[in-house]
């Protein structure tokens, strides 16, 4: 239910072309709303007559891609070329719909030098093969540019060494597994059934046809397993593969010589059941989402090629080759790539993908810029202070990402009952044999094979995928993306909730801003934009995007005056900005009740010389319903709020949050950081939620980082988890579904036990028949794995994940 | 009893086409991508070149 709200609130236009519901504010165009450029181009052609006219684009202006054409890029970029035929692919996030995969698969018609474009639509990647002869690799960009598909070129793309997923040789391992489950099934049956009375040399041939299929189950679909036990002993690690690679090797062995010596017809069935659900669960629990990247580095953010001068002359130059001291131009929108000192130019620097907050500071020449920073405005020239790597904010990724604790994954809910579960069948095999061996030497041979075949932990090793992996789906569908599900476990263990405030607390996208007093004219709006200009606090950010695109003026003798507003002489007025009492109204008696207090809205006074004209009202700086988050958070977890901003804005925090709230101000990325790990010493198991780069190691440190983003398809730090903003305030709902799910992942524990004893109970009698086994093991796997998904899907239900 | 040898020879054959072609399909790659195919359907293009090829209208 509470989904399907959201989906009618967030999104009332529906595009004109294909009435899928807009993305955001979509883009307009001919006084219609279209979801992306897809479905305008489609548009286009559909409305015009007949043949495929050239669709109405913007030109890209300028060099911007003049890079491409330097051969060494080119190189770099594309995966392929016989000198006549190049191959390339780009990650082109606004792929949308249909409309798009459509313009975006007959790019040839555009460009007779394409030849062929393929998109895979979830990874939002698009292959293309194109004639050198006839375009090249800057026309192709440019074409996607025009479309409204500009594909994202950084650095990544060339740094790209990603093995491909291993999901593959899984396919392949289930559909063998599979093939040979499903046929000894068939050839144990006359066995099962018959009662006895299938001719010997018929049983014969079953049992080696047989043993036979399950060859490959063994030797190829279980390596894995053998593999990750041997690879967690080596390192002295008891996790749950080890159990069952031992039950494994059982079941074959005693199969095996049950057949060779006439003795029965083995337990083959059980084995390449249990192997096959094995694999289900394991692909079960590999859901990933292809278009989000979890394992972001700040290559994938920081551009390919820039603008350097030499003695007077401009060339692009790969960033990767920049050297202190090198000269270079940035402008407007690019990046800034290394930690560079301003000589020339009017820099005002977007910190957006650094501090997760929209605001641009003014930088004079001599000033140092840290890379990542976005230039806005005109062309800048900076001198390189260090090389890309090594810049201030670079390093404190490159630092956390590689130095990352491993520790979790290890002591999983799963590894540690099979510790115990493998000693208490330990000792029950023991007993076992102390019991048989004076008396029947055979039969001890017998049930203690038996008791290590039906203690195989496999429903152990079942309910921990299924039911963290239904979670984690249902995750998926309220938009907050979970990297895989050793994170849903930890999320169930959380302690600790550090909270970010700019970016998480406070919404980064630009609020309703309306204007209550006498109408101001553009003049007035020119001068209270240039005035908040100067200012970082959030309001005056805010208040500054809306009114913007506006021509600015001068301010002079510009002051602050915390916890009061701004003052500043324009065209030789005092301009002032702020609270009520600063800026607004005189005094008239009723200030004791501060208005602003209860409203839900904040208020800016503007006062131009001696007249108060009214305020700005912007509505919603702090996201809907966080107040009531962070009280619910807090019934649970110890709540934390860090900010990289000077404490001016206590008062207003602690009003919000109430003053028990801790509250530290003025954290450095590193400090951040720093502070989870000191909690994590204390013995607390932590979440981060936080967005942009200065949060990037503090989320890498915690046991779960989790990035808050306004827009999925947008870059996001290195992280556990990618959250949708919006959906930031079921964050308490999100954890108690963690924790049900461990709860239900422990009854399903509870319930392979019992099914065990019964297993043991033939077992140590000797008396365990490869029916029984046949019919007790995979009935317990279903069972798990119905129950854990069923269980995991009533109660997301019932906590309205799930309509 | 024979002639149930023959019949399984005949059923493992039979089935191991079936995972051939399940192989086969996972080698060629129709399980990496599996939305788009669905997408593509909606065109209506006959041929590459072909000039009556029609957006998707929806």
């Amino acid at each position: 239910m509470g989904f399907q709200e959201d989906h009618v609130i967030t999104s009332t236009t529906l595009c004109a072309h294909c009435g899928d519901p807009l993305n955001g504010p979509g883009i307009i165009h001919d006084g219609k709303a279209f979801c992306c450029n897809g479905c305008r181009v489609v548009y286009e052609i559909l409305g015009s007559t007949g043949s495929c006219p050239a669709p109405v684009v913007q030109p890209v202006g300028g060099n911007r891609f003049a890079y491409l054409d330097e051969p060494s890029v080119v190189e770099r970029l594309r995966e392929f070329s016989d000198g006549h035929v190049s191959a390339v692919s780009f990650l082109i996030p606004q792929m949308y719909c249909s409309s798009c995969v459509w313009v975006l698969e007959h790019l040839y018609r555009m460009d007779s030098g394409i030849l062929l474009s393929r998109v895979e639509f979830l990874k939002k990647n698009i292959a293309i093969r194109y004639n050198e002869e006839k375009t090249s690799l800057r026309k192709v960009v440019e074409l996607l540019t025009t479309l409204g598909y500009e594909p994202r070129i950084t650095l990544e793309s060339v740094d790209r060494s990603a093995p491909p997923p291993p999901e593959r040789s899984l396919y392949y391992r289930i559909g063998i597994a599979g093939f040979c489950f499903g046929n000894i099934m068939i050839l144990s049956f006359p066995e099962y059934l018959s009662g006895g009375t299938v001719d010997a040399q018929l049983r014969h041939v079953f049992a080696y046809l047989n043993l036979i299929l399950s060859l490959p189950v063994v030797f190829y679909c279980s390596t894995g397993y053998f593999q990750s036990a041997a690879g967690g002993l080596s390192k002295s690690l008891f996790t749950i593969d080890v159990p069952i690679a031992i039950g494994i090797a059982i079941i074959f062995l005693r199969s095996v010589a049950d057949i060779v010596t006439g003795a029965g017809p083995g337990f083959l069935d059980s084995l390449s059941g249990l192997v096959f659900f094995l694999l289900l669960g394991r692909l079960f629990q590999n859901k990933t989402y292809d278009s989000l990247h979890f394992e972001r580095s700040y290559t994938s953010y920081f551009p390919l090629a820039v603008t350097t001068r030499r003695q007077g002359r401009e060339r692009t130059a790969p960033v990767s080759d920049l050297r202190p001291g090198d000269r270079i131009m940035i402008r407007n929108n690019e990046i800034v790539p290394a930690d560079a000192v301003l000589i020339g130019g009017d820099a005002a620097i977007d910190y957006s993908f650094v501090t997760g907050e929209s605001r641009t500071v003014q930088k004079i020449p001599g000033d140092l810029i840290h890379a990542g920073g976005r230039q806005v405005g005109g062309a800048i020239e900076l001198d390189v202070v260090t090389e890309v790597s090594q810049g201030y904010l670079t390093r404190l990724w490159n630092e956390t990402s590689f130095a990352g604790t491993p520790r979790r994954g290890l002591a999983t809910l799963a590894n540690t009952v099979s510790k115990y579960f493998s000693a208490g069948v330990l000792v029950v095999a023991a007993c076992t044999a102390v019991y048989w061996l004076p008396r029947d030497p055979a039969m001890a041979f017998d049930a203690v094979t038996a008791v290590l075949i039906v203690a195989c932990p496999c429903a152990l090793a079942l309910a921990t995928p299924f039911a963290f992996g239904t979670a984690l789906r249902v995750f998926g569908r309220n938009k907050f993306y979970v990297k895989n599900t050793g994170v849903v476990e930890t999320l169930a263990g959380i302690s600790t909730i550090i909270l970010d405030k700019t970016g998480t607390l406070t919404r980064s996208s630009t609020s309703a801003v309306r204007f209550v007093g006498t109408p101001l004219t553009d003049n007035q709006k020119s001068m209270v934009a240039s005035l908040v200009r100067n200012s970082h606090h959030p309001l005056s950010r805010t208040l500054y995007e809306s009114l913007m695109p506006l021509p600015l003026c001068a301010v002079r003798q510009y002051h602050e005056f915390p916890n009061a507003g701004i003052e500043g002489e324009i065209e030789g007025l005092a301009v002032r900005a702020g609270s009520r009492a600063f800026a607004g109204a005189r005094p008239n008696g009723d200030q004791a009740g501060d208005p602003e207090a209860d409203a839900t809205e904040a208020r800016v006074h503007v006062r131009f010389g001696p007249e108060p004209l009214g305020y700005f009202a912007l509505a919603g700086i702090y996201r809907d319903g966080i107040e009531s988050l962070v009280t619910r958070l807090r019934a649970e977890h110890e709540v934390i709020l860090l900010s990289g901003d000077t404490d001016w804005e206590r008062p207003q925090l602690e009003r919000r949050f109430g003053t028990r709230l801790p509250l530290y101000f003025e954290q450095a990325p590193a400090d951040k950081k720093a502070f989870v790990a000191a909690r994590q010493q204390g013995g607390a198991t932590t979440m981060m939620v936080g967005d942009g780069l200065n949060d990037a190691g503090a989320l890498q440190q915690a046991d779960v980082g989790i990035a808050v983003t306004e827009n999925i398809a947008a870059f996001s730090p290195a992280c556990d988890a990618i959250l949708e903003g919006s959906h930031l305030t079921r964050m308490d709902t999100f954890i108690a579904l963690a924790r049900t799910t461990k709860r239900v992942v422990l009854w399903s524990f509870a319930i392979s036990v019992l099914y065990n004893a019964v297993g043991l109970s033939f077992a140590v009698r000797g008396a365990l028949s490869p029916v029984v086994a046949a019919i007790l093991m995979p009935l317990s796997s279903v069972t798990i794995v119905a129950l854990s998904t069923l269980a995991v899907h009533i109660i997301a239900r019932r906590r309205e994940l799930l309509s | 009893m024979s002639v149930i040898v023959v019949l399984l020879g005949f059923s493992m054959l039979l089935a191991a086409g079936f995972l051939v072609a399940f192989l086969w399909a996972v080698r060629s790659g129709q399980y990496k991508d599996k939305h788009t195919p669905s997408l593509r359907i909606l065109f209506d293009s006959k041929r590459r070149d072909s000039h009556d090829s029609s957006p998707p209208t929806s």
